[in-house]
């Protein structure tokens, strides 16, 4: 005899206690601190920082150890507290030319003026286990040389000044955009891309980047530099009228040179893709870059035929946390829906039986 | 049975979202009510809930709850699903308001993929959680176009395609999200509610509100609005009839659900609203396998 399934309430909570246990692992190990997170997974703390679009190095440690690790769970979990958190004021914009850079490089000059610097870089390591890490272990102090205080002129900034690259005009006064207060809306302007962009999924990204340097909206890039480390983040309070600083937060900056164009009266010039992510996220700024530089072909007078150059489709598909979100909800009941599809291919099964039986009588 | 909740989130505004961003919610579904059927953008922000489980509905029932309101969340009809059980936990923990199962009880119903069977009533709030708002999404998937179709009330596509349904199946081969028109003016997803469901929103008392968290829209029916499923002449818009009553309660007019009993073909079919099903054994109804209710 059947017994509507009730209970739902306390199954529910089980099965929370049961993913409390299952994230504590094996008693016998100890439970990791958000403080390890936050020194040793500190990729993982920037990408959810980047990716839930807040700057809090602790709660993103946090995030990653409630969710197993999972981080676009952890993104979720860091987007959900920022809607609960008031907005006091809006910062000025960072300037990256004043970065305390930890690393920077460019692919465009073997050198320029304040050095290439490798920084902490998986490039050029050879992708062997380190079964050294296996058994825990002291670390060889690491030669640095002194931290970098010559200036660093911007790649872009040099390339500004011969006039070879397009000139970006900058506007401080201008409104920027706000997609998390407003909902997107087309045609996007640059700015509300690059917001879109910035917390938009690193492997989406990727791929999308990716698929622009296979043909899908080629844009022949340069990484015309990729610096990452410190800046200051100032505020202009009202009361004040002048700026304060509210402290520093370690970002990652891509400038990508574009393929130039030119017209008859216009002399040719290279374009520009650009990136920049919280922490250490080299791959998600350059990725970044690429995408940007793809969907600008509209403002570029490009044909748009890539799906990268096509900023509805981009920036519709780009959130992890919306996608997550609706690719998982199909796990919900839907048996009210489907039972309506039954019931109609049932009837449409037995008309076509009916059909034949009567062609087959005739 | 009205559950009181005394216990609430600490360190959290009442129903979550800050009172700023109900403000703007209630905006804008003051603008879905004096437009009936238009899809107003809004400021939809991430709730602790993932999108597509319902972020919308419940961004507009934040904006639209008080203390006063009870609230019924079903799923499916039935307030003992998974997620329906979540949202009202939610709620209660965020608002403290009184919860309930009973339809005529409820200030506010939040609902997912149904219309309650009783008739609801004038002063009731059905809060829709709505997962694609755009009807015409599945025939044209850019926004920019559908925008521009809705404004120009160029809606031929639709009929195209369900002409086109009749040409291959010889009826109009669509049995949720069956698209509606609104006040004579605007073309709208009932969200993927059974067609079953359709009748049900035409000059209802109630106020209907739609939201879409992750597509950002808010829409409204407000009470006693004409609303009707599209059709033609000779292929008149028809609901789901089943051969069988609810094995429970023995209703013939409700929405049945199929459950399997066995591997061997055998199945039941319950109703869909759990609460239109035990009032109906309260009273004594019951069907081939039921009982009345304790």
């Amino acid at each position: 005899m059947y017994v509507a399934v009730k209970g739902g309430e306390k199954a529910i909570r089980n099965a929370h206690r049961l993913l409390a246990e299952v994230r504590r692992g094996d008693l016998g190990v100890p439970e990791l601190s958000v403080a390890q997170i936050k020194e040793q997974m500190s990729l993982a703390v920037d990408r959810v920082m980047t990716e839930g679009s807040l700057y809090d190095r602790d709660l993103a440690a946090l995030a990653i150890k409630q969710a197993r690790g999972d981080l676009v769970e952890a993104i979720f979990l860091l987007r959900a507290f920022r809607t609960t958190l008031a907005r006091f004021a809006i910062s000025s914009p960072i300037d990256t030319s004043k970065m305390k850079a930890q690393r920077r490089i460019s692919a465009t000059f073997k050198d320029l003026p304040g050095g290439q610097v490798l920084g902490p870089t998986f490039d050029y390591t050879h992708r062997l286990l380190d079964f050294a890490l296996m058994a825990e272990g002291k670390v060889p102090e690491a030669e640095k040389a002194d931290a970098v205080d010559a200036a660093m002129p911007r790649v872009t900034d040099m390339l500004n000044n011969e006039g070879l690259i397009e000139r970006e005009i900058a506007d401080d006064e201008a409104v920027v955009a706000d997609l998390t207060r407003e909902p997107l809306d087309f045609p996007a302007e640059r700015n509300l891309r690059l917001q879109n962009l910035a917390r938009g999924d690193e492997g989406f990204l990727l791929a999308m980047g990716y698929s622009t340097q296979r043909g899908y909206g080629n844009s022949h890039p340069f990484a015309g530099e990729i610096r990452m480390g410190e800046v200051e983040v100032e505020i202009v309070p009202e009361e004040l009228g002048f700026a304060i600083s509210i402290g520093d937060i370690f970002v990652t900056e891509c400038e990508m040179v574009n393929q130039f164009k030119g017209s008859a009266t216009e002399a040719p010039k290279f374009t520009r893709g650009y990136g920049l992510a919280f922490g250490e996220a080299e791959r998600k700024a350059m990725a970044m870059a690429l995408v940007d530089r793809a969907m600008r072909a509209r403002e570029l007078g490009e044909e748009v035929k890539a799906p990268a150059q096509d900023e509805e489709f981009v920036l519709y598909h780009s959130d992890n946390v919306e996608a997550s979100g609706f690719v998982q909800h199909l796990k919900l009941p839907h048996y009210v829906d489907f039972q309506g599809d039954l019931e109609m291919v049932r009837n449409l099964r037995a008309e076509q039986k009916q059909a034949e039986l009567k062609m087959a009588g005739e | 049975m009205s559950m009181s909740h005394a216990q609430t989130l600490e360190g959290y505004n009442f129903a979550y979202l800050d009172e700023q961003t109900k403000r703007m919610i209630r905006r804008a579904i003051l603008k879905a009510i004096a437009v009936p059927g238009y899809q107003v953008p809004f400021g939809s922000r991430e709730m602790p809930l993932p999108y597509g489980w319902g972020t919308g509905g419940i961004q507009v029932t934040a904006g639209v709850i008080g203390q006063a309101d009870t609230l019924k969340v079903i799923d499916q009809g039935a307030d003992d699903t998974t997620n329906a059980v979540s949202i009202r936990h939610f709620f209660a923990r965020t608002t403290g308001v009184k919860t309930t199962e009973r339809t005529e009880e409820a200030t506010i119903i939040q609902t997912r993929h149904r219309i309650p069977e009783r008739s609801l009533s004038e002063g009731q709030v059905l809060v829709y959680q709505v997962p694609i708002p755009e009807p015409l999404r599945w025939l044209e998937p850019r926004e920019t176009e559908t925008r521009k179709m809705h404004a120009l009330a160029e809606y031929g596509v639709m009929h195209v395609k369900l002409y086109e349904d009749i040409a291959r199946f010889g009826r109009i081969a669509t049995s949720y999200a069956y698209p509606v028109m609104v006040n004579g003016r605007y073309l709208m997803s009932p969200s993927p509610i059974p067609k079953f469901d359709n009748p049900k929103m035409d000059n209802m008392p109630a106020l209907q509100l739609f939201g879409a968290g992750r597509e950002k829209r808010i829409y409204a029916i407000p009470p006693y609005t004409k609303v009707e499923s599209l059709d033609f002449e000779d292929h008149p818009f028809e609901v789901q009839k089943w051969d069988d009553c609810c094995a429970l309660c023995g209703a013939q007019d409700s929405y049945l659900d199929e459950v399997i009993t066995d591997d061997v073909g055998g199945r039941m079919f319950v109703c869909s609203d759990t609460d239109y099903c035990e009032d109906r054994r309260a009273q004594g109804h019951f069907g081939p396998l039921g009982q009345a209710a304790e």
